[in-house]
């Protein structure tokens, strides 16, 4: 970015360095201005920062502060509970899907020449199914809003005689099925952007396709997509939140009822602080896929593979679709 | 970090459930209650919960005087009160009563499955929900009303909505949600719903809709706990009888917990556990409902 | 299945309001985070400021808080979003000027979230613009913002064309929180109403509703990878 930016103007003579400095200095006033005018009045008017209603949140010696923050606790826990588990199981499920559909890729455009017609055909036909089945079920849960998934799952399942008890598993059931199809699907791309030499390599040693898929493909593929998963967990993290619809008793959901509960209901503030610790956590997990992706570029340069330019223009767009 | 952070969170919240634990000394209303003391029918489900010492309440988490959980992480209301008397009853310890969240939409599916035995959870007693579930009760006879700012006079009941200009605030999937549309000229433009009453008292506060609706009581708590802020407007226009919940067929566990409401009626406890919750915020007393022996 | 036939009024409007909901929020969504990018990138360190806040908060915020300050922390700036009244749109989205705010807030919540995602995608296609490019145009002598017209964003549009559809799949799917925000009608408060205040069976509902979303996502989804395929091969 650095670099990028530098070259789109000159370095700055004395005449574009005080230019900057006013622009600086206006924006700043502006933005101070209607942070003031806009922000803060209105909510002063309203008796927003009183500490009625920050008192139980930010002030240790109010005598609901224990409590709160126990309950807070409590909810921050499930939260990252929830997350875990959906992450754990989303990458095993996600790695699964990925070589599920790498093998099926390659089993399509065998002939089985050698093999009774029938029986041919009928392989053939299985394996297209199944590899059309894999990329309907890939198309429909990239497709469908997460909310909906956990809803259909929660109340579903129970339909079908399957109960499990804990709302947890519904949510984290829910959480998968979308993550493991973006994991899959990032695990997938990395895979097939490997050089074919890889591939071609591993074969002309006489490891089976599965063998190369298990032991060539898949950790590299995970080495250079590492910071778009790391990306992913903080999807999973942020859609945790959503347990809310099932009345998973997560952070935001905790949340709720300490609202109703307290003596002067302060909604804004508790979900303020909530949001704050949310984005902290995440930003620092952001920042971690962003060292690891340098660090790896650096790796990268120093071996000077041949796919050097692809996977970052590959990452990129699977972040954007994965961060959401 | 991240996982220092983890055990962080873990140790603290562990911390707080000793203390938690240090603290439970609200036991006090269970006194007399030893737990063989009771006998029951050999076979019958009183026989088996007072055998287990435990049972399995479901009720709400966020409905505020009736089961809303508290800070203390217990729910409290006015629900949860005649879950505990009629725990009471068949010789079970408040401590030994597990609480389920059981909103609207899953009540009759967790009664079903056996997964609560009973619930007290706002309720309301219907002959849909009669097909698949029985009710014992009403304990309490709710109706829906309409909450208003102190000082609007537009809003006088459910027809003032007819004209089309006034916007109205409930709960999703709630049965007042229901009930308030067949007034409404234009549902688009006039009605709002969102997961819990506080937030639509919030939209009221804030003035995005004119008025909220559901059941009397509820409304009732919003109006003590904001001083003036806010009245009903008209009367009662449903009757919404709150029954206890129960499996469908169990006729004799039907008829104890009718006797241990109608007892509870009679001895004064019912109107201890009202005025302790619900009935905080309102002067007048209600006269128990009749027991509903179908 | 029934539900599909005798509710399909619910599903059909719902459908609509939702994609009005997202054709807006979309347009909202681009032109915050061009606007977020353009400042990443300026010379002015507060504008610069102002973009890197704007996109790390809302990158690392749930949507669900996102919605709540649409909802409940605007109403008490003393806003109804009224400046979204405009009267020539809210003749064909009907739901815009119409008293009851959600819609609005509905739209301002997805676009201000969904901002920080386009601008992301529209940085990332910036650097994806080699350097000697910007330094050639500045070695004949164009100017910063001439520089930036004519010859870096109209090669970053087209590196940021797929991770933006990704961005707008993804909106389009966190529409569906809207219907749990005060939004009344559109397609997730529908199944919601069908499926707990009507009592319908949850399958079909679901099923009405995954369609209503699958339209959306689906056909764009494939309009991108095929983008992708073209541009991997030229490449």
């Amino acid at each position: 970015m650095k670099d990028q930016q530098t070259v789109l103007y000159d370095a700055p003579g004395p005449r574009a360095r005080r230019v900057t400095l006013i622009g600086s200095v206006a924006a700043v006033l502006l933005i101070l201005a209607g942070g003031y005018f806009l922000i803060y009045k209105p909510l002063d008017e309203k008796g927003q920062f009183s500490m009625d209603l920050w008192g139980p949140l930010i002030d240790p010696n109010n005598e609901v502060f224990p409590l709160v923050w126990e309950r807070l606790g409590e909810g921050f826990r499930a939260t990252l509970i929830a997350a875990a588990l959906a992450i754990v199981s989303s990458l095993v499920m996600g790695t699964a899907l990925a070589v599920l559909r790498i093998q099926l890729k390659s089993l399509v455009k065998r002939r089985y020449e050698g093999v009774a017609t029938p029986l041919a055909y009928f392989l053939r036909g299985l394996n297209w199914t199944l590899a059309g089945i894999s990329r309907v079920f890939v198309e429909i849960f990239r497709g469908l809003p997460v909310v909906i998934t956990i809803f259909f799952v929660a109340s579903a399942l129970p339909e079908f005689g399957v109960d499990l008890g804990d709302i947890l598993w519904y949510l984290v059931i829910g959480l998968t099925l979308y993550n493991m199809v973006v994991i899959g699907e990032i695990l997938r791309s990395g895979m097939e952007g490997l050089p074919g030499g890889q591939r071609e390599a591993a074969e002309a040693m006489g490891l089976s396709p599965f063998q190369t898929t298990r032991m060539i493909l898949l950790p590299q593929a995970f080495r250079i997509m590492l910071p778009a998963l790391i990306s992913q967990l903080v999807v999973v993290l942020k859609d945790t939140s959503l347990g809310f619809i099932i009345s998973y008793e997560e952070v935001l959901r905790v949340s709720t009822q300490i609202i109703q509960a307290l003596e002067d209901p302060n909604p804004i503030q508790t979900y303020a602080v909530v949001g704050t610790i949310y984005i902290l956590v995440n930003y620092a997990l952001s920042k971690l896929a962003e060292y690891v992706q340098r660090r790896l570029a650096r790796g990268r340069k120093t071996r000077a593979l041949p796919t050097e330019q692809a996977p970052p223009a590959a990452v990129a767009p699977d972040i954007a679709a994965a961060s959401m | 970090m991240r996982i220092t952070r983890m055990v962080a969170v873990a140790a603290v919240a562990a911390l707080s459930l000793g203390i938690a634990a240090c603290g439970g000394d609200d036991g006090g209303d269970s006194g007399d209650t030893g737990s063989g003391s009771k006998s029951f029918e050999a076979g019958s489900t009183m026989e088996k919960l007072n055998k287990a010492q435990k049972i399995t309440i479901g009720t709400k988490f966020d409905q505020p005087g009736f089961g809303l959980k508290g800070l203390d992480g217990k729910p409290a209301g006015f629900d949860v009160e005649i879950g505990k008397l009629i725990a009471d009853e068949l010789g079970i310890a408040d401590d030994k009563i597990t609480w389920v969240e059981t909103p609207s939409a899953v009540r009759e599916e967790k009664i079903e499955k056996a997964e609560v035995d009973l619930v007290v959870a706002t309720y309301t007693i219907n002959d849909k929900r009669k097909e698949r579930i029985d009710f014992a009760g009403p304990y309490y006879e709710a109706g829906q009303n309409i909450l208003v700012k102190a000082d609007d006079t537009s809003i006088t009941g459910p027809d003032s909505f007819k004209a089309g200009d006034k916007k109205v605030c409930s709960v999703q999937g709630s049965t007042p949600a229901t009930n308030i549309e067949k007034y409404l000229a234009n549902k688009a433009s006039q009605l709002v719903v969102f997961d819990v009453y506080q937030k639509c008292v919030d939209a009221l506060t804030n003035g995005q809709v004119n008025a909220v609706t559901t059941d009397n009581v509820i409304l009732l708590g919003f109006i003590a706990r904001n001083e003036g802020k806010f009245k009903l407007a008209g009367e009662n226009f449903t009757k919404e009888p709150y029954g206890i919940g129960l499996k469908k067929g169990d006729n004799a566990f039907r008829t104890f917990v009718n006797d241990t409401l109608e007892t509870l009626f009679k001895d004064g406890r019912w109107e201890k556990a009202w005025k302790d919750t619900a009935g905080k915020y309102v002067d007048e007393t209600p006269t128990p409902p009749t027991i509903n022996r179908y | 299945m029934s539900v599909l036939v005798d509710h399909f009024d619910v599903f059909a409007s719902g459908f609509w309001l939702t994609f009005q909901l997202c054709l807006l929020s979309a347009v909202g969504a681009l032109i915050l985070g061009t606007l977020g990018a353009v400042m990443r990138i300026s010379p002015v360190p507060p504008l610069r400021w102002v973009g890197t806040a704007y996109v790390t908060v809302f990158r690392n915020c749930p949507l669900t808080i996102v919605f709540f300050f649409a909802a409940f922390g605007l109403p008490s700036l003393g806003s109804n979003a009224d400046f979204l009244k405009i009267p020539g749109l809210s003749s064909i989205f009907s739901r815009l000027g119409i008293d009851l705010p959600y819609f609005r807030f509905a739209i301002i919540a997805l676009s201000v979230y969904t901002g920080a995602f386009v601008c992301e995608a529209i940085r990332s296609g910036i650097n994806a613009v080699s350097p000697g490019q910007a330094e050639a145009a500045r070695a004949i002598g164009l100017t910063f913002t001439q520089n930036l017209r004519f010859v870096v964003l109209p090669q970053a549009w087209k590196a940021a064309i797929v991770p933006l559809g990704s961005v707008i799949i993804a909106m389009i799917k966190n529409s569906a929180l809207a219907g749990f925000f005060g939004l009344v009608g559109d397609l997730s408060n529908g199944a919601q109403n069908l499926t707990s205040a009507l009592g319908e069976p949850i399958i079909p509902v679901f099923i009405g509703v995954s369609i209503g979303f699958l339209i959306m996502t689906v056909p764009l989804g494939l309009l991108l990878d095929r983008i992708e395929r073209r541009r991997a091969v030229a490449r």
